[in-house]
């Protein structure tokens, strides 16, 4: 993966995720993220590795995949850009319960977690601003999963 | 409006099958000509009754009008009016007829019936296309107006969602959609293997869009509930929800708000939709047993 540069507060503030987000938070934020580029099928992380980064899609798309015994690595959910990618490392134990590869090339935010975490502990104010923002995430990706359960496309007979 | 022809609304008008292309194991496209007089030209987002004589009736989207288009060395009726192409799924007794009707057969039509999208009056915005499954049929008029008349239009975006990648409508078209402007974007909910696309709920891909919220139309056809959390979506960008129309269906029976089986609260969908600006729907989608 290349690292490119450095980024601004500005810059996150053009992300969705970021929006109405105080300067001084998107400033500490940005000062523990990088902007990096991965070519199509680089692996973000492994199913089980430890968790200490996350990274905001800017282009691309990643797929986030489970090792399925005679199934290899099944794809559950692809990101497209805007998206926001790892939670893990938000919550003990800080390992991933899924992998992510790049699915096409990507641009992307990469966010230290733990610096993040240790932000987060200084500044109680944007622990929750940025919990919040997660906890939005998490609820767009549970609803879309549990829709996709309900297998809207079915045909009527497979239903019945 | 009651469509008008020689022997009333409610006589079907003769159509005969020039080509028929199965879209997916359950989904075929087939392709009429008036075999005499035809049926007003539909505007997109329109359907028809489409007749199988001794079977029955069923409502199916029209997913082209255009010239004809020679297929398999089939001749024009004449030119007596533009080709349909009406896209239908297998699933009652009727349906699996009309699928199962083959090039050279005749079909009856009754129609063109219901609200068009309204294209007319999104010239000058962005559009954004959302359709699943067979959603897809009623807005590929939608998609070819509009990359035909490109200028007319902003950006053009496409969503598509699915259950397999094997259950895909018009894929041969996807990529010359695509050539002339379009964003297409497709998503499943079942990969199977070898399938590189998206994979998740069509939802995940407003994110993606490129759009002007404050100067988009939106038209959207698929189930209901994709439908609203579709359109729920488009507003969590900025859309407003008067730029947003959905495609609600019921049992559309004869077509002319006369026999009440399509009716949805105080609408009968087959006269005053299928097509509904979002915010007269979702307060009807959203009653229950309704």
């Amino acid at each position: 993966m290349e690292e490119t540069n450095s980024v601004t507060a500005g810059a996150l503030a053009e992300e969705r995720f970021f929006a109405g987000m105080p300067e001084p938070h998107r400033a500490a934020l940005a000062a523990i993220a990088v902007v990096v580029a991965a070519p199509a099928g680089h692996r973000f992380f492994e199913e089980g590795d430890q968790a200490q980064r996350f990274w905001l899609l800017r282009s691309g798309k990643v797929a986030l995949d489970l090792q399925v015994p005679g199934r290899g690595a099944v794809v559950v959910e692809t990101l497209p850009a805007s998206s926001m990618l790892g939670w893990s490392w938000l919550f003990p134990p800080h390992r991933w319960r899924f992998g992510a590869v790049a699915a096409a090339p990507v641009t992307a935010f990469r966010f230290d977690g733990r610096g993040v975490r240790e932000l987060c502990a200084a500044d109680l104010r944007l622990g929750h601003d940025l919990l919040l923002r997660f906890g939005a995430v998490m609820l767009d990706r549970l609803e879309a999963t549990r829709v996709r359960m309900l297998d809207l496309y079915a045909h009527p007979e497979e239903l019945r | 409006m009651t469509p008008a022809t020689a022997h009333g609304p409610m006589a079907p008008v003769p159509y005969r099958v020039t080509d028929r292309h199965a879209e997916t194991a359950d989904t075929v496209t087939l392709a009429l000509e008036p075999v005499e007089a035809a049926v007003p030209e539909p505007v997109p987002g329109q359907f028809t009754m489409m007749y199988v004589f001794g079977i029955g009736e069923a409502p199916i989207s029209v997913s082209r009008v255009g010239p004809f288009r020679a297929v398999r060395g089939s001749r024009p009726a004449r030119g007596r009016g533009p080709v349909l192409e009406q896209t239908v799924r297998a699933v009652g007794a009727v349906t699996r007829a009309v699928c199962g009707t083959r090039p050279g057969r005749v079909v009856g039509l009754r129609g063109p019936f219901g609200t068009g999208w309204g294209l007319d009056e999104a010239r000058g915005c962005d559009l954004v296309l959302a359709a699943g499954g067979i959603g897809l049929a009623p807005l590929r008029p939608v998609v070819l107006r509009a990359l035909s008349d490109r200028s007319a239009f902003g950006r053009i975006s496409v969503l598509i969602g699915a259950r397999t990648p094997d259950d895909l409508l018009f894929t041969s078209e996807l990529d010359t959609w695509r050539a002339k402007g379009a964003q297409v974007e497709v998503t499943v909910d079942r990969p199977t293997p070898g399938w590189a696309g998206h994979v998740g709920l069509i939802t995940a891909l407003a994110g993606s869009v490129e759009v002007d919220p404050a100067r988009a139309a939106a038209f959207i056809c698929g189930p209901e509930v994709m439908m609203r959390l579709t359109a729920e979506a488009l507003i969590g960008l900025g859309m407003c929800p008067a730029d947003i129309r959905l495609s609600l269906e019921r049992n559309m029976h004869c077509g002319l708000g006369w026999c009440g089986h399509c009716q949805l609260g105080p609408l009968l969908l087959c006269r005053d939709g299928p097509v509904l600006p979002y915010e007269r729907a979702v307060p009807l989608m959203t009653v229950r047993e309704l």
